[in-house]
């Protein structure tokens, strides 16, 4: 997994002030999610209930509100380094991809062909393509470590895990 | 002396060959987890906390709390050998750990560095077995006014106590906070924040927050430098730990200085990893060699250690007495009281006396068990990280995937791991702390509940926080931690105002 020190590589693809601006701005809208629906519930005092369901989140949210905008403006306004320095480099987020682009494709084939089929391919895959090892000990691994699971969950725990069509070959 | 009695029975109840063997497993696994990338203490434990659904509650607290002392004695391996700090508390540990490795001493940095973890631990265990019954029998008399300070002083020693930006803190608390009030509302019923998605009913359940935000964030984030392992070779041979050991009684007041810091910041929630660095700070300043941190002295390694164990154990003590975690992994172990049946607060001395006594015992074996298998063990475990990470972070991943699954056996929680994955993998590049959003999604709904039966009896004023003495100086204590930030903030300007002219 080496990669070459070229300089195009290590481009910034956001900078630290951009995300801090992205995820204040994000924290204000759920702040502003949670204003509305707490005001649906209501926020004042109902005669022998004591405070609506809407009284509490609503004055979270307003300390959600109020902190996401401090940050905000920091994040504008602050002429501080860190501020100016990249929040990853197109190299890095491209390493981050790389898992989690599988993972989400795992976790969506869990849902077809159960946790025991779907372990074995992501591992497999993963450590073929993404990790460049060799083939014979990503194929070790990935049917080893699955029915290793299936015997601890399905047999010691008694812990059952969702199963598709290879196990219900098999007779689970 | 009715804590040492009742202590003689708690080992009595720990001390069968069953729980002496899942102490040992507990240790082993809890030491896998800590020195793997991506797994730690708090989602470690919640990964295998259904696993043991079906055990006795007893030994299933042993197993996990085992595990947790395993992690935190897993943290400093990677930490002197690899450079990498397995957990966020060991963080300090690697200044001068790794230094010391690097000069050839990595037998003499590991043995210092268990060691002062055990001590840090068996003082932390100590001043929870004569603490804990007083405290417990205190807060039986507490309203919920009282409960609701202490939730209060919880959260304003993270704003107090933290290292980043406070309003950094402050708004990862409140999300976590607003992240515990979606679904049903406890007291009218109505449902809260769902928008007519029937998966929101439960509300986010906060093991599953854990595991993602602390396991796959932290994957994500392994993973942009493509991490390769690069370490010495590990030996521990018992002429060193011997001749260690000596030269550790030398620092006898650093030990005793960090065991008070960390048992102080593990009962107030500052949790193990400010401890750590404020330990290893106050140990700089204090130390005649000051001047040789971070270039591989063993006093750098005895200061955060013994503070890091002595903050993760000492946090069992509020959540214990008072059901209110001082720290994720505590908060995780709480999480697993309520799923046995157990409910966490003062009761529990009352009702459980042999659940909390034998956990209590359990600590000491734990942590003697502990010191062992780690001693005896270290080339084992320092041998797994010569493993790629090209293998062990999708074995990881799986492993996050099915713990996620098994907390509720619910399919949309394995997405919302992913999702609480990015989360964490941003709020960490960002500095956002995620202790405090992980306490405020376990502690909302509680902290809410104190707060409104607060205001029913007091028909809605804010007075009864100061009706009594008790309850009006834990508040103001929690307000003096919240605007610490602020007036330390005016002061830093004050000061620079003043300076100006000068210059």
């Amino acid at each position: 997994m080496h990669e070459q020190g070229d300089a195009s590589d290590e481009r910034s693809l956001v900078s630290n002030r951009t995300m801090e601006i992205v995820v204040a701005l994000l924290l204000l809208a759920v702040s502003a999610i949670i204003i509305s629906d707490s005001l649906r519930l209501g926020i004042g005092w109902a005669e022998g209930e004591g405070p609506r369901a809407g009284y509490f989140p609503f004055y979270i949210a307003v300390v959600l509100g109020s902190a996401s905008i401090s940050i905000l403006v920091k994040a504008v306004l602050a002429k501080s380094e860190g501020l100016s320095e990249s929040f990853v480099s197109r190299t890095s987020f491209g390493r981050v991809l790389t898992v989690l682009i599988p993972a989400i494709g795992y976790v969506g084939a869990v849902q077809f062909i159960g946790f025991y089929a779907a372990s074995a391919g992501f591992l497999v895959l993963f450590m073929i393509f993404v990790g460049g090892e060799s083939v014979l000990r990503s194929i070790c691994v990935a049917l080893g470590v699955p029915i290793f699971f299936f015997f601890m969950f399905e047999k010691w725990f008694l812990v059952p895990l969702p199963k598709g069509p290879i196990e219900a070959l098999l007779g689970y | 002396m009715e804590e040492i009695a009742s202590l003689m029975q708690g080992f009595g109840v720990a001390l069968t060959p069953y729980n002496l063997a899942l102490m040992f497993i507990g240790i082993v696994l809890g030491v896998i987890i800590g020195v793997l990338p991506g797994l730690g203490g708090a989602n470690g434990v919640a990964i295998l906390l259904p696993l043991t659904f079906t055990m006795p509650p007893t030994s299933a607290i042993i197993m996990l709390s085992c595990i947790y002392w395993g992690a935190l004695f897993g943290g400093a391996i990677t930490s002197i050998l690899f450079n990498i700090p397995g957990e966020p508390w060991s963080v300090a540990t690697t200044f001068d750990g790794h230094p010391m490795a690097r000069k050839g001493n990595a037998d003499e940095a590991l043995t210092a560095a268990f060691t002062s973890s055990f001590v840090g631990a068996f003082v932390a265990v100590v001043v929870i077995t004569f603490l804990a019954p007083i405290i417990a029998r205190f807060a039986l008399k507490f309203g919920p006014a009282e409960f609701f300070s202490v939730f209060f002083l919880t959260f304003a020693s993270f704003v107090g106590m933290g290292r980043g930006s406070a309003s950094k803190t402050i708004a990862a608390m409140a999300l976590g906070f607003a992240l515990a009030a979606v679904g049903m509302d406890g007291v009218t019923g109505q449902l809260r924040m769902t928008f007519g998605y029937d998966q929101l009913l439960g509300g986010f359940d906060f093991l599953i927050a854990v595991i993602g935000l602390f396991g796959i964030g932290e994957i994500l984030s392994s993973m942009e430098d493509g991490l390769k392992f690069h370490g010495s070779e590990a030996k521990l041979r018992l002429s060193v730990v011997l001749t260690t050991w000596k030269k550790l009684l030398a620092y006898w007041k650093t030990s005793i200085r960090s065991c008070i810091i960390g048992c102080w910041m593990g009962i107030t929630p500052g949790g193990a990893t400010p401890a750590s660095f404020m330990s290893y700070g106050i140990a700089k300043r204090m130390s005649p060699r000051g001047d040789n941190f971070g270039k591989g002295e063993i006093e750098g390694v005895v200061a955060p250690e013994t503070a890091a164990h002595a903050a993760g154990t000492s946090a069992l003590l509020p959540m214990l007495t008072l059901g209110i975690p001082g720290s994720p992994t505590a908060a995780v172990l709480l999480g697993g009281l309520l799923i046995w049946g157990l409910q966490p607060g003062p009761l529990l001395f009352v009702e459980q006396k042999e659940f909390v006594w034998g956990l209590i015992a359990s600590m000491y074996l734990g942590n003697i068990v502990g010191l062992i298998v780690v001693l005896t063990c270290v080339p084992m475990f320092a041998a797994i990280l010569r493993i790629p990470f090209s293998i062990i972070a999708p074995v990881i991943l799986v492993i996050c995937a099915i713990g996620a699954y098994t907390v509720n056996n619910n399919m949309f929680d394995v997405w919302m791991m992913l999702v609480f994955g990015v989360i964490g993998y941003v709020f960490n590049k960002l500095q956002y702390p995620l202790a405090p959003l992980v306490l405020a999604i376990v502690l909302g709904d509680k902290a809410e509940e104190a707060f409104r039966q607060s205001m029913l009896l007091s028909q809605g004023s804010l007075s009864i926080f100061w009706a009594n003495p008790l309850v009006a100086s834990i508040m103001s204590l929690g307000l003096v931690m919240v605007l610490w930030p602020l007036a330390s903030a005016i002061k830093t300007r004050f000061g620079q105002a003043r300076s100006a002219p000068a210059a």
